[in-house]
């Protein structure tokens, strides 16, 4: 299977803290990748650089597309998302006085006709390409359930479906790579169970490659066809699911060792 | 059917209409006796709450026919078919409106003074419609757009006197002119946001006013300088013409009256707000409108969707600083004598008032409040002392009174077109 994008040796400095440190790894063509890690283990940090909002300290990220190899680590934001990554993010960032269908629109502002004197004679050409555009618009909000609050406020939706609006602006925006930021944090069971079903038929059906941060165990396990562990900035593993939770490294990274586990907290108080 | 609701804003208009019309036609002034003709108007409130009553009622029906089976809020409810229906009747709303606007000045009470308000009223609505992209869609705030009017006013001025250009060439050079001193502006304040933005406008509106000033040999100071007045096709509106051309009223055989001049220059002021705010509308449903809406609710999540920020705003500035340039040229041609005095950081203000106690980003909201603006001076002339003390209240009333402005913008609703749907799933 071809990488989709490959993370090499990514380190990235704040200062004297070093967020990322020699992160590798890649991205195959349609797998769900998930990224866990306990809290300030920097997983947000590689989400930010993969799209192009951090530059690393050193590193590379490269995505191949069309026979041509790009570095993504030099590229500005807006021409990475054009090479077709795309994101959500952990606290929601949809254009809260646009309806839903509006920011789905905007979303796929790269392609479509924004010719300024074309727009504004209306031309055929122009008038094509906006129907076309609502049409896409409206195919992501069947896709996701959306489709009754299409011409509603974005910032008036429910938490619920503000986080689905999210994942369908991204997917508005035809990207090969999804980076999805704790898609199922503050969703109740049922809601969870219904984002799984929608990433894995996003792979299915759009042959999209989702790259995934989650806290989730259930989402995580459940999906992945690959996880990566990070903590303190550094991959301390990497597999299948079932590799990864026998992982006596991960299991330390979460639970803490045994001894440090027995030592009692409240006398240093 | 909410009844409740009904009637409780039936009763408050009829409340309304009831105090409205106790002093209009419930009384009468006989010599010097008050008779009190209550029964009247109370007859006339009464008339009033049954007609909102039943207006109310009719709205509901009809919007719960239009929704029927989707989601309602009550509020969705109560104004849905009113909203609906306006939409409709825009169809020869428009219209109505516009031949009555272009028939106004033909009307035997129209004086010159009314039509050169209504001139600039139409002057401040383009001005106003220019500064609503910048500051109404992609949320920049600008202080300074009247830098952008003086260049135009001032361009047309100085490009008429040593190049001899005309109204007509004009325009389009100006707007050129101060779209390039928009981009001009935009690079160096690219990176600023919210105060650090209005403060850079600021300064820049105050050099260009300064310059004007000081530059006396070029602009004739603070003694300003005349600007050409328009002409129909080389038909000039004066009774012996200068230039050695023919003037409007021989060619026509007509007796020379100084009003067709400011009749001329009305229609022409009406027909450039009326082609910026159908430009301005169509802007708003572009992929760059969309933009600029989406670049001021958020700035990451547009670059993180393939969104060129720079680009999308020096757009914004380019295109607001066009419309000020050609309103510069009307207001050049229209006062004939131009002085930096027109061009003060208060007249940025008007035009930023305009915009948000209109409502930004909102078409409708532009022209009541440059309506209003304009009109508002005028009508309080008599009380000179008071005039800005009575403007400024105004503002903070409204302020309080609706934060958003005048008008909220009404979002464009988008229905499916039945013809691209699938066959399996044309039933949901």
């Amino acid at each position: 299977m071809p990488s989709v994008i490959t993370v090499d040796n990514l380190s990235i400095r704040f200062g004297g803290l070093l967020a990322l440190s020699e992160v590798s790894f890649d991205v195959e063509e349609g797998s769900i990748t998930a990224i866990i890690g306990p809290n300030g283990a920097g997983k947000t940090t590689l989400f930010n650089c993969i799209t192009g909002f951090y530059r690393p300290t050193s590193g590379e990220i490269r995505s191949v597309r069309a026979g041509r190899e790009y570095a993504l680590h030099k590229l500005p934001i807006h021409r990475i998302a054009r090479l077709g990554v795309g994101r959500t993010y952990q606290n929601i960032r949809l254009f809260g006085q646009m309806t839903a269908l509006e920011n789905l629109l905007v979303a796929q502002h790269s392609f479509v006709n924004h010719h300024l004197l074309s727009g504004i004679f209306r031309t055929p050409a122009f008038r094509r390409s906006e129907s076309e555009a609502q049409e896409r618009a409206w195919h992501w909000l069947r896709f996701m359930g959306l489709e009754r609050v299409a011409n509603q406020e974005a910032g008036n939706l429910p938490y619920g479906l503000q986080r689905r609006l999210e994942v369908a602006r991204a997917m508005a925006g035809q990207p090969r790579l999804i980076c999805l930021d704790e898609p199922a944090a503050g969703l109740n069971q049922q809601e969870t169970h219904e984002l799984n079903e929608v990433i894995l038929k996003l792979r299915h059906e759009h042959r999209v490659s989702v790259l995934l941060i989650e806290h989730h165990m259930g989402v995580v396990m459940n999906i992945s066809d690959k996880v990566v562990v990070l903590d303190h900035g550094v991959v301390i593993s990497s597999g299948t699911p079932a590799e990864v939770q026998r992982d006596p490294a991960v299991i330390k990274a979460y639970l803490g060792e045994e001894d440090a586990a027995a030592v009692p907290h409240a006398g240093s108080l | 059917m909410n009844l409740a609701l009904a009637l409780k804003e039936a009763l408050l208009a009829a409340f309304i209409a009831g105090t409205l019309f106790i002093p209009i036609v419930g009384m009468i002034l006989d010599n010097r006796n008050l008779i009190y003709e209550l029964p009247r108007a109370l007859m006339f409130a009464a008339v009033v709450f049954v007609g909102r009553l039943g207006m109310t009622l009719w709205a509901q029906q009809r919007t719960r026919r239009q929704i029927a089976g989707a989601e309602e809020s009550r509020i969705a409810g109560a104004l849905g078919g009113v909203y609906a229906s306006l939409e409709e009747r825009r169809r020869w709303v428009i219209p109505l409106c516009l031949a009555m606007l272009v028939a106004i000045p033909f009307s035997p009470f129209a004086t010159n003074y009314l039509i050169q308000i209504m001139s600039l009223t139409c002057i401040y609505v383009m001005l106003g419609t220019g500064l609503n992209i910048v500051v109404g869609l992609a949320g920049l705030l600008d202080l300074g757009y009247v830098a952008f009017y003086a260049v135009g006013a001032y361009g047309y001025a100085l490009l008429a006197k040593h190049v001899g250009i005309n109204f007509w060439e004009a325009v389009p050079i100006m707007a050129a002119l101060a779209a390039t001193a928009g981009c001009v502006l935009g690079f160096p304040v690219l990176r600023m946001h919210g105060d650090y933005l209005a403060i850079v406008t600021l300064g820049f509106g105050e050099i260009i006013r300064i310059l004007l000033v000081n530059m006396v040999r070029l602009t004739g100071g603070p003694n300003g300088m005349s600007a050409p007045r328009p002409t129909l096709f080389g038909l000039e509106f004066t009774n012996t013409p200068g230039g050695g051309g023919t003037p409007f009223h021989e060619f026509f055989g007509i007796p020379f009256d100084a009003k067709y001049r400011y009749i001329f220059i009305y229609l022409l002021t009406l027909l450039f707000a009326g082609l910026a705010i159908l430009v301005f509308r169509r802007l708003r449903e572009m992929p760059i409108g969309r933009a600029w809406e989406a670049l001021r609710e958020d700035e990451i999540a547009c670059k993180a969707l393939g969104i060129n920020h720079t680009t999308t705003k020096l757009s914004a500035f380019t295109l607001g600083a066009a419309f000020g340039g050609m309103g510069g040229v009307l207001f050049a041609t229209m006062e004939g004598f131009i002085n930096p005095s027109s061009f003060t950081f208060l007249e940025s203000a008007i035009i930023l008032s305009i915009v948000v106690l209109g409502g930004m980003g909102s078409i409708m909201g532009v022209i009541f409040a440059a309506v209003a603006i304009t009109l508002l001076p005028e009508l309080f002339r008599e009380f000179q002392q008071y005039r800005m003390l009575v403007f400024g209240l105004a503002m903070v009333i409204i302020m309080i009174w609706r934060p958003g402005g005048l008008l909220k913008v009404r979002r464009r609703v988008f229905t499916r077109a039945e013809a691209h749907l699938p066959a399996a799933s044309a039933a949901d």
